[in-house]
């Protein structure tokens, strides 16, 4: 059994059905890219990962327990399923340190001593300590979502979730977040991660997904599914990026 | 579809140099409007002064409010010599020149006219107030009359501030549950979510002045044990169960602005939703419901004059009772000076607040 079982997962918000049955499962240390267009589901596939949506049809298992359907308690699942948003959504009225340290306090009950050196020994490494009593409204972008990493990854998360985190950065801020993720995809964190940066899919996806209109149309090792795509449309996708300079 | 159809020379010609705009015509305006306000300024400093038997401190009045009313006749004839400048340049060719001496020219013209506007309206006020032999200052403007209701109404406001601070922190608390219930999640809150919302539109909807009637002479009636309070209670009462409906409005809508993405970044982490309304929505929100706050309070400590209908001796009643002893309405007025004096302040600090947000906004 797969350390993260996706089975033939459905989503509609009304009449659109924005997922039609996806199914991935991911082995512990694995890095899984989800590409496609805009719209094609790989956002919403990722919240139904974490419990933010709530799935119509099929089962989402994390080491074999079901996580989606009634009675799970989803507080307790999100406390081992870390996310970033493409947006950061850092809290506004909070320094970056209490940002970081709010959910370990709150949720996981560490001592408010621990969660401070555990929250600077992150934001080290990251570069970004002498930030610790900023507020994110003075950050950079590209600053901003480091923090947000570190926010998730300061609950020693068993699997990362990150929803495009670089699309809304500026061209010459992105290097610096890629490489966290990098380096964190060298430690052997398990990621799940939706990108238009396909250049970095192919050099750390262990699989590459190719989402369309809410299925995977194809997937596979990224070798194959940059060089050598098998559909039409995905060779068309990757042909339009190639053309505007992204690949 | 090619663009070159749409770059080229004879289609995209260079338009003619703008030329500078006209002065004199509307320095002209201006000139007219300046001259009909000193006219009128002349004619109420003359009441002014027959009013007042001719004392020396009408005097000094109308002499500098004669004075002020020549000011604005300085920009309109720096406007005028604009217009020359404009014609002389304009003569030379020096075509950018020319357009700045007549822009200049307009501006000193518009402020020739923006404070001859103002000098006319504070002369009609003039006039307004001592048209017909100061009837309108005897009416509502009798020092006499403040003289003898001041202590009186002074001492009855108490009361008004009183009731309107009691009132809202009773507000505060019972908007809170209502908002509250209407929150509720899932079919369990189905129930509470339809009564508040109910409670919330009908005692919006019902004028807070039929509520203080019913709630002061209905209350005792219906519940005999309040016959005991001091009436003044029952005006708190009434208040509270009008204003709570709009508070509770504000508490939900500073929530609701919240952008749903802090939710999920909260829920994402883990936190429940108390701990995400604690530590994220609420502190957030909080700021963002202060000004609504203070406007819902401005108009509740304006409404404790409601409470005069029900016989309870605030401000407005004592100010009836005096009106109705002098047959004069200055007492009244008094009253209005009490209100505006403690609510002009809280205005200007609403409005303070609105802008120091919207410019971190703007900042931001």
């Amino acid at each position: 059994m797969a350390f993260l079982e996706i089975n033939d997962v459905r989503k509609s918000y009304g009449h659109t059905e924005v997922l039609k049955g996806v199914s991935i499962s991911v082995e512990r240390h694995e890095v899984i890219c989800l590409i496609g267009a805009s719209g094609s589901g790989k956002s919403t596939l990722l919240r139904c990962v974490n419990q933010l949506e709530e799935v119509n049809g099929g089962e989402i298992l994390i080491e074999g327990d079901t996580v989606t359907g009634a009675g799970v308690d989803i507080n307790r699942l999100r406390r081992d399923v870390g996310i970033v948003f493409q947006s950061y959504n850092l809290f506004p009225h909070m320094s970056v340190l209490k940002n970081i340290m709010l959910a370990p306090t709150m949720v996981a009950g560490v001592k408010d001593k621990e969660a401070r050196e555990k929250a600077m020994t992150l934001l080290e490494s990251v570069g970004m300590a002498e930030k610790a009593d900023a507020y994110p409204d003075n950050l950079s972008g590209g600053q901003q979502q480091r923090v947000a990493i570190v926010r998730a990854l300061a609950m020693e998360p068993r699997i990362m979730l990150l929803d495009e985190i670089t699309a809304a950065l500026d061209p010459e801020l992105v290097g610096d977040v890629l490489e966290i993720v990098r380096e964190l995809a060298h430690d052997g964190l398990t990621m799940l991660l939706a990108t238009h940066e396909m250049g970095f899919a192919k050099e750390v996806a262990t699989q590459v997904c190719f989402l369309e209109q809410g299925s995977i149309l194809e997937k596979g090792p990224p070798e194959q599914i940059f060089e050598n795509p098998q559909e039409e449309r995905t060779q068309q996708f990757l042909s339009r990026v190639v053309k505007s300079g992204r690949l | 579809m090619s663009t070159h159809s749409l770059v080229r020379d004879d289609v995209q010609q260079a338009p003619e140099p703008s030329a500078p705009a006209k002065v004199t015509g509307v320095a002209g305006i201006a000139l007219i409007v300046d001259l009909i306000a000193i006219a009128l300024m002349l004619y109420s400093v003359k009441l002014l002064r027959d009013y007042n038997h001719g004392n020396t401190a009408s005097t000094i009045v109308g002499v500098i409010l004669l004075l002020a009313s020549l000011g604005p006749l300085w920009p309109t004839f720096q406007g005028f010599l604009g217009a020359g400048k404009r014609a002389k340049l304009l003569g030379d060719k020096q075509l950018v020149a020319a357009r700045r001496a007549a822009a200049r020219g307009r501006e000193d013209t518009a402020i020739g006219i923006g404070y001859g506007a103002a000098v006319l309206i504070v002369a009609g006020v003039l006039l307004l107030l001592l048209t017909n032999s100061g009837a309108v200052a005897d009416t509502f403007l009798r020092i006499d009359a403040w003289r003898q209701s001041f202590n009186e109404e002074i001492h009855a406001f108490w009361i008004n501030v009183w009731v309107a601070v009691v009132s809202f922190i009773l507000v505060l608390i019972f908007g809170l549950i209502l908002a509250i219930m209407r929150m509720l999640p899932g079919r369990a809150g189905a129930p509470l979510r339809l009564i508040a919302t109910v409670y919330c539109d009908v005692f919006r909807a019902i004028p807070a002045i039929v509520t203080v009637l019913l709630v002061a002479f209905g209350v005792p009636l219906a519940f005999t044990f309040t016959q005991t309070w001091n009436v003044a209670w029952l005006g708190v009462l009434a208040l509270t169960l009008t204003y709570s409906a709009y508070v509770a409005e504000v508490y939900r809508a500073g929530l609701a602005s919240i952008h749903p993405s802090q939710t999920a970044a909260s829920r994402s982490l883990g936190l429940s939703y108390a701990q995400t309304l604690r530590a994220v929505l609420v502190p957030q929100a909080v700021r963002r419901m202060v000004p609504p706050l203070m406007n819902d309070f401005i108009s509740l400590q304006k409404d404790t004059a409601l409470l005069s209908v029900a016989a309870i001796p605030e401000v407005l009643q004592v100010a009836q009772y005096w009106e109705s002893k002098l047959f004069n309405l200055a007492p009244v007025t008094l009253a209005a000076l009490f209100f505006i004096i403690i609510t002009i302040p809280q205005a200007r600090f609403v409005d303070y607040l609105i802008n120091r947000d919207a410019a971190k906004r703007a900042g931001g």
